[in-house]
């Protein structure tokens, strides 16, 4: 693959073609460890968020009521809208992907534009939605004064719980969308200065990583949030 | 070292098609009476959705073992917690401690 790989006498920069940094052997190196400190990134990620989980795992035990009476609160078809347009988004984000590696500038900056749009389409989904519940006054510690039939027969300390879970955690994950659209924002300008190379792929991989933990993340809050207790009835 | 290839432009389709159908019976389920099994169904159903994009998306399934260490590393501190702490909080009672 690389002269180093073909010629092991070869150690120096110079000789290995400037893509590789001094302090790896070749590409596929360098390339691991992009990846690899992504990873040690994300395993962080996942217990950040874990923590929301674990909280909301023993608040749901102890306040069901409140808690499907907050979930019925929501919109399903809002909540299914915002999974299919992240989960389109990973899709073109995983073939941005495919692109930089072979090398497909237009098609790369394409994609990872359309990723972008799709990201801000999702966080205007999710800001009307906000929206929509401080007009029923139901943000905790701001704006609480729901109305009965909001309640659903809940106490309203109960779904007042709720909510604050689904803004923290809906907050959390808006917050890395809005990091991640930063992130593939660089990269888009990048790509369209032809920065980004079949040999230093690895940054949109990187971000790639990113962008499908998030998404990952929100296929978790979605069933989690916006369906308690189902939705027949 | 790492493993050879990566997926292609097919499976990445096929992928994307099996995560929509999944993302369509999340929804639809939470229409049916399913009792308790309901949430069951749904997260089951999440974790195959985050299992597909793991694996092909994230490239777990095409990248070399070091990378799917620190992967399970995350997940074995993820039960780590959450287990412990809801074996704390959910057998307070059994000795009548207050509970939160």
């Amino acid at each position: 693959m690389s002269d180093a790989a073909a010629n092991p006498g070869l150690t120096h920069a110079g000789a290995r073609g400037a893509a590789v940094h001094h302090q790896f052997e070749d590409l596929e190196q360098q390339h691991d460890a992009s990846s690899f400190g992504m990873w040690i990134f994300l395993a962080t990620e996942m217990l950040f968020f874990g923590g929301l989980f674990t909280a909301y795992i023993i608040y749901r035990g102890l306040y069901y009521p409140g808690f499907a009476a907050g979930s019925h609160g929501l919109d399903a078809p809002f909540g299914a809208a915002m999974t299919f347009i992240l989960l389109i988004s990973s899709f073109t984000m995983a073939m941005s992907v495919h692109a930089a590696r072979e090398g497909k500038r237009g098609m790369l900056v394409a994609l990872l534009l359309l990723t972008i749009v799709l990201g801000a389409a999702f966080l205007g989904i999710k800001f009307t939605e906000y929206g929509q519940k401080w007009r029923e006054h139901m943000v905790p510690g701001l704006n609480f004064h729901p109305a009965a039939e909001d309640l659903r027969g809940a106490p309203a300390t109960s779904v007042e719980l709720f909510l604050c879970f689904y803004f923290f955690m809906t907050g959390l994950h808006a917050l890395h969308m809005i990091i991640g659209i930063g992130l593939l924002s660089v990269m888009a300008i990048l790509a369209w200065r032809g920065k980004i190379k079949p040999e230093n792929y690895d940054r949109i991989e990187v971000s790639g990583l990113y962008w499908h933990f998030v998404d990952i993340i929100w296929i978790f809050l979605f069933p989690l949030l916006y369906l308690i207790g189902g939705r027949y009835k | 070292m790492s493993a050879p290839g990566s997926p292609s432009v097919r499976t990445y389709v096929l992928v994307f098609v099996a995560l929509l159908i999944l993302a369509a019976a999340t929804t639809a389920i939470a229409y049916v009476d399913l009792g308790p099994f309901n949430t069951v169904v749904a997260l089951a159903i999440a974790s195959i959705k985050a299992s597909l994009v793991g694996l092909f998306f994230m490239h777990l399934l095409y990248t070399r073992g070091l990378t799917r260490i620190v992967v399970l590393a995350g997940f074995f501190w993820l039960a780590l917690m959450v287990s412990f702490t809801l074996a704390d909080v959910f057998t307070r009672h059994w000795v009548g401690l207050p509970s939160p």
